[in-house]
């Protein structure tokens, strides 16, 4: 991988997954060998179809495994030179990972104010309240929603969870396929935020979408996953420009493909 | 119809019903933050009001200093329950842990009977008990005081609840364990912290109404009390408790009242509020405040 050695010679990357193996309920075994980098100050998104094993790999980088009775039984998770495979969630926040869950789960009988101050759960600095008019200003339209947050709408839940997250001042966010169930429209004003907020804020993001269009829009670096395995990696134009991913992902390639070939798809996947 | 005495027991319940509010609080707490029934919440009153009496009368601490004493111990006792006894129980199926907090309560109830006796004590004086003249009303400064401990201890959960960090924390947890571990929230001290609140302010209600009523093996019924207040509340409502407690505590008063002027069943204060459990559960089964989907026991 080409990437890998550009990357060793700029700096060690801020996230390694080494081989990973995920094990749920001590039987269930669901990712086999999972490997990526995720280098300081970019967005790496991580692309595969329902089951692949996405959401699942993102908890194993928080910690979040342990609530579902779920172990990274081999290879290990270095963050910034630790190995922090199997530690408790509350330690990884605190370690600077935080993230934002699919499906937003943000906590609807409290008010929008609520939810960004416990997005600074950790925290115990004074800088909390500057910080709350910090993410009201990356989405002002938070600030206008004086009721429960229950009632936002999809979006607007979408922006608090990622607001709450910066309220953690994380390192590395990790995002759960934010564009699930938005329009069009929204998913780009999203994105567009993210963007701004990695750039603007220095967070390193690692971000789950099964939206290949959009992700690959916007981050540097992507790697498809399939039945817990990575099937391939590279950089945005090796994606965009990679006529399986077309394909598959992108939709509209340029050829329809027969089905043998589409077979052969399989095999070569099943071998690397 | 004596209008008079119907006020004067009107008074009562609303006295008698903070009380049960502050309990049912107590209650609603640990349900809400650890899906836990409480069966011994009375006995924590008992132990709060022994434990206390003990420290005041034994030891002859002056009650500035055995009052705090008795609180901090019941903080102790609160987190080592939770530590000891409940966590081991968790996945465990809800019926397993019903049956843990019923053999706590049937424990507690014989341990307290063991080391204190079976008779009403009283405390010593603490404060000067006076009557007191309210809208024509006698009330005696001891109900006055406790209702008076009672709102401050209900305003004391408010700010908790909404302001504190980790108020907030317990709510999230209520809401979504997940999610709260995925703010950095740790679980395990949410629950202990829901233990130890419910404990302490349990006792301090058990040292209220044992200051008024003497302390006794009567204290752990405010326990079984709770049950027909949060039911009306709804089980996993804070202000539902409040309401509830109220509610009950009018209620019990006023058919007492109507018992003794028409009905003469007899007991009717004690049973009460019972009959109106039931009707609650036909009629509304989540309570005037509780949330649909929580799983009925
Ligand atoms: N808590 C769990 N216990 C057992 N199996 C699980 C658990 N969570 C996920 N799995 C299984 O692991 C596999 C991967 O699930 P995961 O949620 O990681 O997929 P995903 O790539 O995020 O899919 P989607 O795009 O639908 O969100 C699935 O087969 C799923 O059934
Ligand atoms: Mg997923």
């Amino acid at each position: 991988m080409s990437h890998t050695a550009t990357q060793s010679e700029a700096a060690e990357p801020l996230l390694t997954l080494n081989n990973i193996e995920v094990v749920y309920d001590e039987v269930i075994l669901v990712l086999r060998g999972v490997s990526l980098e995720v280098p300081k100050g970019e967005i790496v998104t991580l692309l595969g179809p329902n089951g692949a094993g996405k959401s699942t790999t993102l908890k194993a980088i928080s910690g979040l495994l342990g609530t579902e009775d779920g172990k990274v039984t081999r290879g290990s998770v270095q963050f910034m030179g630790e190995d922090i495979a199997n530690s408790a969630p509350e330690q990884i926040v605190r370690q600077g990972i935080f993230q934002v869950m699919e499906g937003r789960r943000i906590i609807g009988d409290m008010t929008v104010h609520e939810n960004l101050r416990l997005g600074a759960y950790t925290r115990k600095d004074k800088e909390i309240n500057s910080d709350i008019e910090m993410v009201y200003n990356y989405f002002p339209r938070l600030k206008e929603r004086t009721g429960l947050a229950g009632y936002l709408s999809g979006g607007e839940q979408q922006m608090l969870a990622i607001g709450r997250a910066m309220m953690a001042r994380p390192k590395l966010m990790l995002l759960d396929e934010p564009s699930m169930g938005l329009s069009p429209l929204l998913v780009k004003e999203v994105f567009n935020i993210i963007q701004t907020i990695n750039r603007e804020q220095g967070i390193t993001m690692l971000l789950v979408e099964q939206n290949a269009n959009i992700a690959l829009k916007h981050a540097t670096y992507g790697y498809v996953m399939e039945s817990g395995k990575i099937v391939m990696d590279g950089t945005r134009d090796e994606l965009m420009n990679n006529e399986d991913i077309k394909q598959f992902y992108l939709g509209g390639g340029e050829e329809r493909r027969s089905f043998k070939n589409l077979k052969s798809y399989k095999r070569r996947k099943r071998w690397l | 119809m004596n209008t008079e005495l119907l006020m004067q027991l009107v008074v009562n319940g609303l006295i008698v019903g903070t009380l049960y509010g502050v309990v049912a609080m107590c209650f609603v707490l640990i349900y809400k933050s650890t899906r836990v029934v409480n069966f011994a919440q009375g006995e924590f009153l008992l132990i709060g009001a022994w434990t206390c009496w003990w420290l005041l009368m034994k030891f002859e601490l002056p009650f500035w200093f055995g009052f705090p004493l008795t609180l901090a111990f019941m903080v102790v006792f609160g987190i080592a329950l939770q530590v000891i006894v409940l966590r081991p129980m968790i996945g465990e199926p809800i019926i397993s842990v019903i049956m843990v907090t019923i053999g706590l309560s049937i424990f507690f109830q014989a341990l307290m009977g063991l080391l204190f006796g079976h008779e009403t004590k009283s405390f010593p004086q603490v404060f000067e008990t006076t009557s007191v003249n309210i809208l024509g009303m006698q009330v005696q400064s001891a109900y006055i005081l406790s209702m008076v401990i009672s709102v401050l201890v209900m305003v004391a959960f408010y700010y908790f609840f909404k302001y504190s960090r980790t108020g907030l924390a317990m709510r999230a947890t209520a809401f979504d364990q997940q999610v709260a571990q995925s703010l950095g929230i740790s679980v395990k001290h949410v629950f202990a912290a829901a233990w130890a609140i419910s404990a302490v302010v349990s006792a301090l209600a058990g040292i209220v109404i044992g200051m008024v009523n003497g302390v006794s093996s009567a204290l752990s019924f405010f326990g079984i009390k709770v049950f027909p207040v949060v039911i009306l509340g709804g089980l996993d409502s804070i202000v539902g408790s409040v309401i509830g407690g109220l509610i009950i505590g009018v209620l019990e008063n006023v058919a007492e009242f109507a018992d003794s002027q028409w009905l003469h069943i007899g007991n009717l204060y004690v049973i009460a509020p019972f009959y109106a459990l039931i009707i609650i559960l036909m009629i509304k089964p989540y309570g005037l405040f509780g949330t649909k989907d929580i799983e009925r026991i």
